[in-house]
């Protein structure tokens, strides 16, 4: 069935899938479409994951992309001569290629373990920078003030605009006052969903200064897209007078924040 | 089951069928074509309703594609008729597309068109019996099935508009009417269409099992069934355990909406100014809920595909299948593990970092079964005398494709990673690879593989190997470019994200992209006009077209009710192609032994 130019034809068809698909990689990086500019401290060891995990099954995907196309080419009933090979199976392949592959992913579940934990789990002792409120479409930011504590008289309230500290740990409180959000910092390699009812911790560490987008990244309603915020890192010295300006300017402007206090502690 | 030989019966048939009955022109259409208990039949209705909403899905996710290219600009067509703003799609408006786009075409398609269309047309035939065991069962799987087509449908209509929550529904956006328009009248809409899809689907399964463990023909033991019929066993399983779950987590959900009952709300949550919800329950619950069932759901809307393919493979390469039983081992592990990995969609819902460590784990280990099945696929290709027929190429997709999207999830498992990639267009990469360019190619495989059987013609090969190959060049030129944009975090579910600074520059991209999934859909004009003119135009297909081994092509073409004119008993499995010294290249399940013995002895001399 077919000529010997339809399966030469088609099995080039499926020989372009894996140099395509290699090539998509290779090139996108000189494009600017990668993974963007990481200023976290933590974010080298996720993008080395990333990277270790693109190398491993991008050499399985090369391998039995191959494979297919040169048994397509190779065994076209136009071409190969005589009967197909009557063989049901092997005992000793089935063995080799369930134990390789379960003892690669084995390790690639423990080898991610130790990253996880320190992204996710081994939470630095220290009470929160910021509190982070979303809310459909923004996000709330409470700062604790000179006490140290959030919920006191001098908090400091912002919306949608985050500085921070760079060199230091950070830790963030993140909260929701009504639906599902997600804080993403790209550029940080950071995401958590905000749940309501829930406080969740979130940290890092700045490496670089500048600023970089706060992405929303659960859905949330029809103004999802628009849920954006900024996140400035600065010296510490930049950060404090930042601080003072905005907490004098709030002063200035609004009546003693008591019970705005009041209702969102809890 | 019928017992005559095909000599008596088909003598019988011409002869004595009694004139003295009054015809009933109407009942009798009514009773054959619409309220059918015959399995083929039903099949051939799920087929054509799910195909009917295959279109509608498509449809939706090229507006959705449209405003992620040119977000903001007219929309053709679709904004006359449906936006309120000149043309222009609104934000609120873009989020009810794409929760429908997904609803549609994992409720409406790929679950019913495995397992309603495929599973009711094959199991009785592939197993050879003469229907299945719970006829007026099976016809109300159907049935069940048109609430949910009205509820889903309808729900475009009403105020607010269809549920705009996601296809997942996660509250308390979908709990809470005031969080979301969508989330009125829409969302109540969608629980119930849901629900009615999981009656169809429980009805479907339990159906599925009997028949499958009660009615196999003489000699054909669980060891020598089609992977298709492992697969659809399999998939029945799965559906009657996690079904119950999604079902109660539904009216819950729909009594948190209906009668202020707070299981996915905490207390005091204020959504978009309104009055503070009772609460005292937990966002977390639904999702555990959720994907309990819609974990296994994955499985359940691939696992036919591969059983499929598997039967596809053999009789175009005319080789038996590399491994059959680690491939029934596999699927059965796929089902199990499937049990334990759901926690895997939620590495940053806030759930227990530490229990995602243990999900990570779970995860991992289930692309081992994945990964064998590849490697028997392979196996069963090498050596083979490979047919390149439109069905193969199709399957040979499958293969390709899948190896795509099953090593794409390994980012997603992987905790550390899934931080950066969670909830950008790498998972919808991974997702379109798995279920457009895996299932969807399969079933496509299916269709041409099967339509001899169900309409007695075969369809073009020339237009069929046309449609292979725009599909297989437009679904790339869509899906596989998702991957590099996930890299960049681009993520899902925005209207609109080039006001990011991080994202500004990937418009382009998403052009193409969107002239590729338009060129996809357009393409598939090609095979509507392939499948309904082969219907009655194509070439006559005999009993066998593709010499093939299964017991479904020792039937008539299409076959009548009743199925089978003699009753088959199997002699052996699926797969005995090229079987050396028998002078054909295949021998059939239902081919008697003494044959295969006089051959052996003839070589033997």
């Amino acid at each position: 069935m077919g000529s010997r130019l339809g399966g030469i034809f088609w099995s080039l068809i499926f020989l372009a899938v894996p140099i395509l698909g290699v090539a998509t990689f290779a090139i996108a990086p000189s494009y600017n479409v990668w993974l963007p500019k990481d200023v976290s401290e933590h974010g080298a060891s996720i993008d080395g994951l990333f990277m270790f995990i693109l190398v491993l099954t991008g050499v399985v995907f090369i391998v039995t992309e191959g494979l297919l196309f040169w048994f397509l080419w190779k065994y076209d009933a136009s071409k190969a001569k005589g009967p197909a090979t009557y063989i049901h199976g092997s005992h000793t392949l089935e063995v080799v290629w369930t134990i390789i592959p379960a003892a690669v992913l084995l390790f690639l579940a423990i080898y991610q373990m130790n990253t996880w934990a320190d992204v996710k789990m081994r939470r630095p002792p220290m009470s929160p920078t910021v509190e982070v409120v979303a809310r459909q479409f923004e996000w709330r930011l409470r700062y604790p003030g000179r006490d140290g504590m959030l919920g006191t008289r001098d908090d400091l309230f912002l919306t949608n605009d985050l500085h921070l500290p760079v060199d230091e740990d950070i830790l963030i409180q993140l909260k929701s006052m009504d639906v599902l959000h997600s804080f993403f910092l790209p550029n940080f390699r950071i995401k958590q969903d905000a749940v309501p009812g829930m406080k969740i911790p979130v940290w890092f560490k700045a490496k670089e200064t500048g600023q970089f987008d706060i992405v929303c990244a659960e859905l949330c309603g029809w103004g999802h897209y628009k849920m954006k915020g900024r996140i400035t890192i600065e010296s510490r010295p930049d950060f404090e007078r930042w601080l003072e300006e905005t907490y004098a300017r709030q002063e200035a402007t609004q009546p003693a924040p008591e019970d705005v206090a009041g209702s969102a502690a809890d | 089951m019928s017992t005559a030989t095909a000599s008596t019966l088909s003598h019988g048939t011409a002869t004595s069928l009694p004139p003295a009955r009054k015809p009933r022109p109407v009942a009798e259409f009514l009773s054959t074509y619409v309220f059918s208990k015959d399995h083929k039949v039903i099949g051939l209705q799920f087929l054509f309703s799910t195909l009917l909403w295959f279109l509608i899905g498509g449809l939706l996710a090229l507006a959705v594609r449209w405003q992620i290219a040119w977000p903001w600009s007219d929309v053709p067509v679709l904004g006359k008729l449906f936006a309120q703003q000149g043309g222009q799609m609104a934000p609120e408006f873009y989020t009810m597309l794409f929760t429908m786009h997904a609803t549609v075409m994992i409720f409406l398609v790929i679950i019913p068109i495995l397992a309603g269309a495929f599973g009711n047309f094959l199991i009785p035939l592939m197993i050879g019996a003469d229907d299945m065991a719970f006829p007026t069962l099976n016809m109300l799987s159907y049935w069940f099935m048109w609430p949910a087509f009205f509820a889903f449908g309808a729900s475009f209509f009403v105020e607010g508009g269809a549920a705009a929550g996601g296809w997942t529904s996660y509250p308390p956006l979908s709990t809470n009417v005031a969080s979301s328009p969508g989330s009125g009248m829409g969302q109540t809409l969608w629980l119930l269409g849901l629900t009615m899809v999981g009656v169809s689907s429980m009805l479907g399964s339990v159906n599925y099992m009997t028949t499958i463990i009660l009615m196999r023909a003489p000699g054909m033991t669980m060891f020598r069934l089609p992977m298709t019929i492992w697969a659809m066993f399999i998939t029945a399983i799965l559906q009657a355990f996690a079904l119950p779950v999604l079902t109660a987590a539904g009216f819950m959900q729909l009594s948190d909406r209906m009668i202020g009952t707070g299981f996915f709300s905490p207390e005091g949550n204020v959504v978009n100014n309104a009055i503070p919800t009772a609460g005292g329950g937990q966002p977390l619950l639904w999702q555990h809920l959720f994907w309990f069932y819609s974990h296994p759901a994955v499985y359940i809307m691939i696992l036919p595909a591969m059983g499929m393919v598997s039967d596809i493979l053999t009789t175009f390469a005319r080789k038996p299948l590399f491994g059959y039983r680690p491939m029934v081992y596999s699927v059965a592990g796929i089902a199990g593990l499937g049990f334990i990995v759901w926690g895997h969609h939620m590495f940053m819902s806030g759930m227990n970092p530490a229990l995602g460590v243990t999900f990570m784990v779970s995860t991992m280990m289930i692309a081992l079964p994945s990964a064998v099945k590849t490697f028997n696929w392979l196996g069963t290709v090498w050596g083979g005398r490979i047919q390149f027929t439109t069905s193969m190429l199709f399957a040979l997709s499958f293969v390709s494709m899948f190896i795509i999207g099953g090593l794409s999830g390994i980012f997603m498992a992987a905790t550390p990673v899934d931080i950066f990639i969670h909830d950008t267009y790498f998972i919808v990469a991974h997702f379109h690879y798995v279920l457009f360019a895996g299932t969807a190619m399969g079933v496509w495989a299916a269709i041409y593989f099967w339509f001899p059987k169900m309409f007695g013609r075969t369809m073009n090969e020339f237009w069929g190997k046309v449609h292979f190959f725009l599909t297989f060049i437009f679904l790339n030129g869509t899906f596989f470019t998702m991957h590099i944009l996930g890299a960049v975090g681009f993520p899902r579910r925005l209207a609109d994200a080039y006001h990011y600074e991080t994202f500004h520059h990937l418009q382009p991209l998403n052009a193409f992209m969107t002239w590729c999934a338009i060129g996809m859909v357009a393409t598939q004009v090609i095979f509507a006009a392939n499948f309904f003119w082969s219907m009655f135009f194509g070439p006559i297909a005999g009993r066998n077209p593709w010499n093939s081994n299964t017991l479904e092509w020792t039937a008539p073409s299409p076959p009548g009710h009743g199925n089978f004119d003699f009753q088959p008993v199997v002699h052996r499995g699926p797969y005995e192609y090229s079987v050396p010294g028998v002078e054909k290249d295949h021998l059939m399940q239902t081919d008697p032994p003494h044959a295969l013995a006089a051959a052996a002895a003839a070589a033997s001399h």
